[in-house]
């Protein structure tokens, strides 16, 4: 030390002196730091698929954020100008792939409204369970999943291996795990298998066990409740002028659910069923509604099983399929939300225009306004509980 | 006092008018103006309402604030003039649906090519109502509804990008699902579908190829054994 301050300072050696009295004066200042952009996606795995994140940064929290979409658009509605309306039901298949068959119904019945068909009542009741059976597999999944984000991973075992069940179920009668491509115009390509009924009522036993593991076991949790409780809120008042709906505006308090509000279709008016609402609209009511609306559709496919109709599947339909010059706009409560189809037909085997109404493509344009000031941890969880699927925002 | 636009514009196509859409109606031509209203259809008991252009923006607010329709369900656009066909591949092939080559107007009517149309719905007293305007062909543009509701944002960019139709008002028109520098508007109906232009109708190729011709064609089950000798010679 005493030689280095003898010596007369080189141009590598540091003033250390004059360095301490430059540390003083900047303590006092605020540091500025350039606001950060940070790319989320399009590959992150919370994100269900190819949704791209732009986000801007101040330190830790979100200045703004801009979802960018379309890395998944297939151009449905312009391929539905060329295709045959029983052609369509694959592409609509692939629209919400985790609920295809919720999918069909809204399509199959805007094509039957204009034919002026009706399914026979036994096509409608099994339309019902199946349409049931896909949102408990849909939610399945979120229980585990949502679980996953927040960094606990059993439930995400548990998620996946308790919605096997169903989408085996979904699969031997439809012959389709995911894409089951089973509704007809007029009513569905095969009835039930035989033994099916007894499978499903045995099954849905174990979805409402597995529901109440998710309660214990989630919704229990510390963690989770400390990462997801005031979390990402939509007030009541916000959700529904940016076309929420669903689940996410459920768990904001709206009591509005289209198999009790809309127009009635499937077999929703012979059913006793709850619509459940949570007041809060945080990440934390989104799943609790999500459970509680899991196990209500468990106890419909165990009603529609008891009331389940005996005769045909299928309605008489003319061999090819022409639907007469017409308008209609048919809304379903899918999974994910409401699902619209506004089918517009010139008299031709194929339609003229479909406006696909997708509950994700609403969801998820809130997200700019939502996620305004939130921290970067929190994003992920607001993403996992709106619960959108990138086929559902891009069609 | 809205009794006499009542009269002399609507009731004729509706045979028993729905109370519900009859108020909804009142409360349009309130807000509106009478003329503002051009006509409407009961579709399968959904209510379409046909206004001017000129009344667009103003249809959101009275949509929204007397009708309690808080949720916007979509905006799109819709091309009226059926797609162009160069030749006619109708000839055998069912597998692509043949659309009418003359122009006709759906419900509620239309005044030109493009229409821009609207659902919005009540949370709370589950009121829907589907609105229609005409644009202009040339320079196709309507008022944006972004102040009105948020989420028209999206649906506004997807019009503009698939259509064409200009949202006077919207804050950053740009390209939502396709490339920015995408030229054309893909659901126009002039705008070819290229998968189609260059293969008519990939299945039906696929048939053509087949080279059972003499014989019964296509029924595996049946030609079994007949065509056993004629399909193995191909095989090695």
């Amino acid at each position: 030390m005493s030689t280095t301050d003898a010596a007369p300072p080189t141009r590598f050696q540091v003033d250390r002196a004059a360095m301490r009295h430059l540390a003083d004066a900047q303590v006092n200042v605020e540091l500025d730091t350039g606001d950060m952009i940070l790319n989320l996606g399009p590959q992150h795995p919370a994100t269900h698929g190819t949704l791209r994140l732009v986000v801007r940064l101040d330190g830790e929290r979100v200045i703004s954020a801009d979802p960018v979409i379309g890395y998944m658009h297939r151009g449905y509605e312009k391929l539905t100008e060329f295709r045959t309306y029983p052609q369509i039901t694959t592409l609509i298949n692939r629209i919400d792939w985790l609920s295809s068959f919720a999918n069909e119904v809204p399509f199959m019945t805007a094509a039957e409204q204009l034919m002026g068909i009706e399914a026979p009542p036994r096509a409608t009741y099994i339309r019902t369970v199946l349409t049931e059976l896909s949102r408990i597999a849909t939610f399945l999944l979120f229980l585990g999943e949502m679980g996953l984000q927040v960094g606990a991973l059993t439930p995400a075992f548990y998620g996946f291996r308790d919605r096997e069940y169903v989408l085996n179920l979904i699969e031997s009668a439809t012959g389709g795990r995911f894409h089951p491509n089973f509704n007809r115009i007029g009513g569905l390509k095969d009835d039930l298998p035989w033994g099916w009924i007894s499978e499903c009522r045995s099954t849905m036993k174990i979805v409402l066990d597995a529901c109440d593991d998710f309660e214990d076991l989630v919704l229990g949790n510390e963690i989770f409740e400390a990462r997801t409780k005031g979390i990402g809120i939509i007030p009541a008042a916000s959700g529904p002028p940016y076309g929420v709906s669903g689940s996410n505006l459920r768990a904001s308090g709206v009591d509005w659910d289209l198999r009790r509000d809309a127009k009635p279709y499937l077999a929703y008016p012979d059913l006793d069923f709850q619509v459940w609402t949570h007041p809060d609209g945080d990440s934390y009511s989104r799943y609790w509604v999500r459970l509680q609306e899991t196990r209500e559709s468990a106890r419909m496919v165990l009603q529609c099983l008891e009331g389940i109709p005996t005769g045909p599947i299928m309605a008489k339909v003319p061999r090819i399929i022409k639907v007469p010059e017409g308008e209609t706009w048919v809304e379903t409560e899918n999974p994910l939300g409401q699902m619209g189809y506004y089918v517009i037909s010139k008299g031709a085997t194929g339609p003229f225009r479909v406006k696909i109404r997708s509950a994700s493509f609403s969801n998820v344009s809130i997200l700019p306004w939502l996620l305004r000031g939130v921290y970067v941890p929190d994003v992920i969880t607001i993403l996992a509980s709106l619960y959108f699927i990138l086929g559902d925002i891009d069609r | 006092m809205p009794d006499e636009p009542t009269a002399d514009v609507g009731d004729e196509p509706v045979p028993e008018p729905n109370p519900e859409h009859e108020a909804t109606l009142a409360a349009l031509r309130d807000g509106l103006g009478a003329d503002a209203v051009l006509d409407q259809a009961d579709v399968f008991g959904n209510l379409i309402v046909r206004i001017t252009r000129a009344s667009w923006a103003q249809a959101a607010v009275v949509a929204r604030d007397q009708l309690h329709c808080d949720y916007l369900s979509f905006i799109s656009g819709i091309d009226w003039q059926p797609a162009p066909r160069e030749g006619d591949e109708a000839g055998g092939d069912t597998s692509s649906p043949v659309q009418p080559t003359e122009t006709t107007y759906g419900a509620a009517g239309s005044a030109g090519r493009f229409q821009v149309f609207a659902h919005v719905q009540s949370t709370s007293d589950h009121r829907a109502l589907t609105l229609k305007t005409d644009v202009d062909e040339t320079n196709p543009s309507v008022a944006s509804w972004v102040s009105v509701y948020p989420g028209a944002d999206w649906h506004e960019r997807e019009c503009w990008e698939m259509f064409g139709i200009t949202f006077d008002g919207h804050p950053a028109l740009r390209h939502l699902y396709l490339p920015s520098a995408f030229e054309g508007h893909p659901l126009r109906k002039d705008f070819p579908l290229l998968a189609r232009v260059v293969k008519p109708w990939p299945g039906l190729v696929d048939v053509e190829a087949m080279p059972e011709q003499p014989g019964e064609p296509g029924v595996p089950g049946e030609s079994e054994t007949a065509e056993a000798a004629t399909s193995s010679e191909g095989a090695p």
